[in-house]
């Protein structure tokens, strides 16, 4: 199983979901207000969306800003953590890869 | 003439601050990198005693509420949210001043600001300490305090068939948390033996029987986890994670008294998440760059009024021990008082010692109950991953440090590149100090990230006009 | 000859290295460990580029040779990260480029390779720069290495070749018998020898002072920003042509130029500021504001790159701007090695052969008197900072 969202307590669950929509990589993905993009993600399916210097996956580690493994790109703006950055309805997210960059 | 107070931090120790020089008359701007109050308040071991205990959890609940809606409402109170701080300028003669983007999360062209305060109170908290073991950077692997977030902040649970390990009373609060969102938790493993437990908690008895909610507390967790038949196991470590692309299986052991593995002992147990907690590691970047003096090079030294030995500079909550929430808002409400021009001899301050001194003895309680035991390094192979974001392993560390025409912790790093990664050091620079027995530096001038066009523009100052000097 | 040499920085192994391959008994002193200070928080330049002709220029030109030759031989030349990628100078005024156009010229003249790129060249070599450049010249003599790497890699081959390495030990004073200097006190004893060699960069003027002689060696404060790793953007060391006028300025206020180049962990190297500020470590974010503002004036394209760190190093300043290599006019026995500034990480080597060929009265390649220890600029009763 992947992660996913919790929908036990209807009522306060309720209270959430104001669907919004993002893209990551071109792919569409919707969420509700009010959860960052790696809530996104995760609630997705998706635990990995970054690549380490050797192109390992990388995902949430810390979730809360500390640790930079779950950085992208939003809206063309590099290293964001997607932890800590509330998603916004239209946000286009691309994943980033160190391994990509460090070739050359 | 009135004083100005920045507070860094708008956990229950920055809010409590804000309550203190509030009380005394002081002008406050309360700066948190969130969009609200509270700080990581749902991810510290004392509340995570209180979450056991719905009543509790209320009344907790409650007073924050007060707090925080007294604090946003009160007129001369400047509530800032999502604000970085980037950099803390040391002045010669005064408090620092502090340097600020006021923006989304690392948005490209946030508004930069400077704060020159009379005072500053800092209270930026802590995050979870992990250990590294061979696999840690799969997907999959959290921090409990991830784990935490994402099920209080965003109803969102990190798998359903979740192991929770490590050590300190976090991990119980964590398990709670993924079992009231319908998680399956497989076990709770704690890696000190039940006899280290006793030892810290029953030592000086006298002093827990002035706490006595925790004893609680620490029992309505230990129920629930029996009634959702989740074994609570001491003495027992995930040494190991593996995992095609993400983590599947944990590799369990026996530990012994130091952390050891016992031979034999190992289990692998198929999981879909990994929850990891070894306890806190203050956030000291601030502190190190306002030049406050650390205590055994882990935590902010603070008097007995919460003043660090920088001019002007006040600390509250984690980074200056790791204490919880209660203690946290009590230290908080001491600093904000002092910060803003209060007598230390009020009265009125009496009462908020006491339990600021009671609350410092249960955190050393806590230290002595969940050490971290030596041997953990023997979990390590050569090709473990030490340090995430540059994926050093700890055979190259050694070796690097091998060599004494090598071995100063600049040459080490430099050649290895540990800790100097996006996340620069945060999450390896103890590991990295202890195995290479070079002090934890946390020297990070440049605080959080800051691009360059940011940089580059010339800071908003502050706005001078109400507070003659 | 028992030699020991004062620092473990990049100057120090150089020096011992070069002594104990040349058979002297050599031990090497600090008070913290391998390339624990300045040689840490430098850029790693090896450059001939921002030199005009004259003697540092010489030195400059003896060094570059020197580097590929010891790298050929060094058992660990991988941890000295050599790149020999090249500078690209330039100018965005019309004076800059009049300046810059006689400047290299007079380089060429002394026998640098210093080739003019025309905008279309330039625009291919370094896509992101700016195309509001006057003129360009590429050296395809700098380059840059590792600077800790490079260090600890001098300093662990003078330790295969006999050389005692003690660290944690501060110099405290010196033992003089007869005008000559016979030992070194420590906190842990005395360490002894025929010969001592101050390589204590910044502090060598302090360390000078308690071995009883005048040397009039200041800090100098520099800072470079450090991006998040980031996709490929700058391929050489790219500069601004201020760069040299703040190298030279003697002046104490903020001097700052553009100096931008990339690095193999994929992050981005911006300097740099020059501040005499005595030993005051303090971040100042306004040079690094500055610092920012002319980066972006070179490369547009890198504002909305994050910076993740920035450090500072305090450099060897000499009021006249050349290092400080031989024999202290006062107390005999004890040798200079020191005041290179900024330029210390390239010109390591060539400071070593030329020590080296004083200390043991061979004919060195180049002419030493220049940076004789006795010339007023060195004796000077300093101010403070």
């Amino acid at each position: 199983m992947s992660p996913r969202l919790a929908r036990a307590s209807g009522k306060a669950a309720g209270r959430w979901e104001i669907p919004l929509r993002i893209t990551v990589d071109g792919e569409p993905l919707t969420g509700i207000e009010g959860q960052t993009i790696a809530g996104v993600l995760l609630a997705s399916g998706r635990v990995a969306w970054r690549e380490g210097p050797s192109g390992s996956p990388r995902g949430v580690f810390c979730g809360i800003g500390a640790c930079f493994d779950c950085l992208v790109t939003v809206n063309g703006v590099r290293d964001v953590r997607a932890c800590r950055r509330r998603a916004r309805d239209g946000d286009a997210v691309a994943t980033q890869s160190r391994a990509r960059e460090d070739a050359r | 003439m009135t004083r100005h107070v920045v507070i860094i931090g708008a956990g229950p120790a920055g809010l409590g601050a804000a309550v203190g020089a509030l009380r005394v008359g002081a002008r406050v701007t309360l700066l948190d990198t969130a969009d609200d109050p509270g700080g990581q308040y749902h991810r510290m071991p004392p509340d995570a005693y209180a979450n056991a205990h719905p009543g509790r959890l209320h009344r907790s609940r409650r007073g924050f509420e007060r707090r925080r809606g007294h604090v946003l409402g009160h007129p001369h109170c400047a509530w800032w949210p999502r604000s970085t701080v980037w950099a803390i300028e040391r002045r010669d003669q005064s408090a620092p001043h502090v340097h600020v983007l006021r923006g989304e999360t690392d948005a490209a062209e946030r508004e930069r600001h400077v704060l020159r305060p009379d005072a500053l109170v800092l209270a930026p908290g802590a995050h979870d300490r992990v250990l590294p073991f061979p696999g840690w950077e799969l997907p999959g692997v959290y921090t409990a305090g991830a784990a935490q977030a994402l099920a209080k902040g965003e109803h969102l649970i990190v798998g359903d068939r979740v192991l929770i390990a490590g050590s300190g009373p976090f991990l119980l609060p964590v398990a709670a948390s993924l079992l009231a969102a319908g998680s399956t938790v497989q076990a709770v493993l704690e890696a000190n033996a039940a006899a280290t437990m006793a030892r810290g908690w029953l030592h000086r008895p006298w002093e827990l029987a002035a706490q006595p909610g925790k004893g609680a507390e620490l029992a309505g967790y230990l129920g629930l986890l029996a009634r959702h038949r989740v074994p609570y196991r001491t003495g027992r470590a995930v040494v190991e994670a593996r995992g095609a692309g993400r983590v599947e299986e944990a590799v369990t052991a026996r530990l012994r008294p130091d952390w050891s593995v016992v031979p034999g002992t190992e289990r692998t147990l198929a999981v879909d998440a990994v929850c990891v907690t070894h306890g806190f590691s203050p956030q000291l970047e601030l502190p190190v760059a306002a030049g406050c003096r650390l205590r055994d090079g882990a935590f902010v030294e603070v008097d007995g009024d919460q003043l660090t030995t920088a001019t002007d500079v006040h600390a509250a909550g984690e980074i200056t021990g790791i204490a919880g929430a209660q203690a946290a808002a009590t230290e908080g409400l001491l600093a904000g008082w002092i910060a803003g021009g209060g007598s230390p001899a009020a009265a009125g301050l009496r009462p908020v010692r006491r339990r600021r001194d009671r609350a410092r003895a249960f955190a050393a309680r806590l230290a002595a109950a969940h050490p971290i035991g030596a041997a953990w390094r023997g979990w390590l192979h050569p090709g473990t991953i030490v340090c995430r974001c540059e994926e050093t392993t700890y055979g190259t560390l050694l070796r690097a440090a091998a060599d004494p025409a090598r071995n100063s912790a600049h040459a080490v790093k430099l050649a290895t590149r540990a800790g100097l990664g996006p996340c620069q050091a945060r999450i390896c620079g103890p590991t990295v100090a202890e195995l290479l027995s070079h002090g934890a530096a946390h020297h990070r001038p440049v605080a959080q990230p800051i691009r360059l066009g940011e940089l580059a523009r010339h800071p908003i100052e502050e706005e001078t006009k109400e507070t003659p000097r | 000859m028992r030699v020991v040499v004062l620092g473990a920085g990049i100057i120090g192994a150089a020096c011992a290295r070069e002594l104990a391959l040349a058979g002297c008994d050599v031990t090497v002193v600090d008070r913290a460990g391998p390339a624990a200070a300045t040689t840490a928080h430098g850029e790693g330049n090896v450059l001939v580029s921002d030199k005009g002709p004259g003697p540092e220029l010489e030195l400059a030109k003896l060094s570059r040779r020197l580097w590929p030759q010891i790298l050929q031989i060094l058992p660990d030349a991988d941890a000295v990260e050599w790149e020999p990628k090249g500078g690209i100078v330039v100018a965005t005024t019309g004076e800059g480029a009049r300046t810059l156009r006689k400047f290299a010229e007079s380089q060429r003249a002394a026998g640098i390779d210093a080739v003019d790129l025309d905008a279309a060249a330039l625009a291919g070599w370094e896509p992101h720069l700016t195309r509001d450049c006057t003129t360009a010249v590429h050296y395809p003599g700098d380059a840059q290495v590792q600077p800790a790497g490079a260090a600890t890699a001098l300093l662990a081959d003078a330790v295969r070749a006999g050389t005692a390495l003690r660290t944690g030990h501060e110099i405290t004073g010196a033992v003089v018998r007869g005008g000559r200097i016979t030992g070194v006190r420590t906190r842990a004893g005395t360490i002894e020898g025929d010969a001592f060699v101050n390589a204590t960069g910044p502090w060598s003027g302090e360390v000078a002072a308690r071995l009883g002689v005048r040397l009039d060696v200041r800090p100098r404060r520099g800072e470079v920003l450090v991006t998040a790793p980031m996709p490929p953007t700058v391929f050489h060391k790219v500069y601004d042509a201020d760069y040299v006028g703040a190298v030279g300025s003697g002046a104490g206020d903020l001097q700052a130029s553009a100096v931008v180049e990339s690095t193999r962990a994929g992050t981005v190297l911006i300097g740099s500021s020059r501040r005499r500020v005595a030993f005051d470590d303090r971040l100042r974010p306004e040079v690094l504001s500055v610092i920012a503002g002319k980066a972006l004036r070179l490369f547009p394209s890198l504002a909305g790159v994050p910076v993740m760190r920035a450090y500072g190093g305090f450099r060897p300043y000499v009021a006249d701007h050349l290092p400080v290599i031989g024999a202290d006019p006062c107390l005999s026995g004890l040798w200079h090695a020191t005041g290179h500034e900024g330029a210390g990480i390239g010109l390591s080597v060539g400071t070593a052969a030329l020590l080296r060929d004083l200390l043991l009265d061979r004919e060195p390649d180049i002419d030493a008197e220049p940076f004789r220890v006795d010339r007023p600029a060195v004796q000077a009763e300093g101010e403070n900072g």
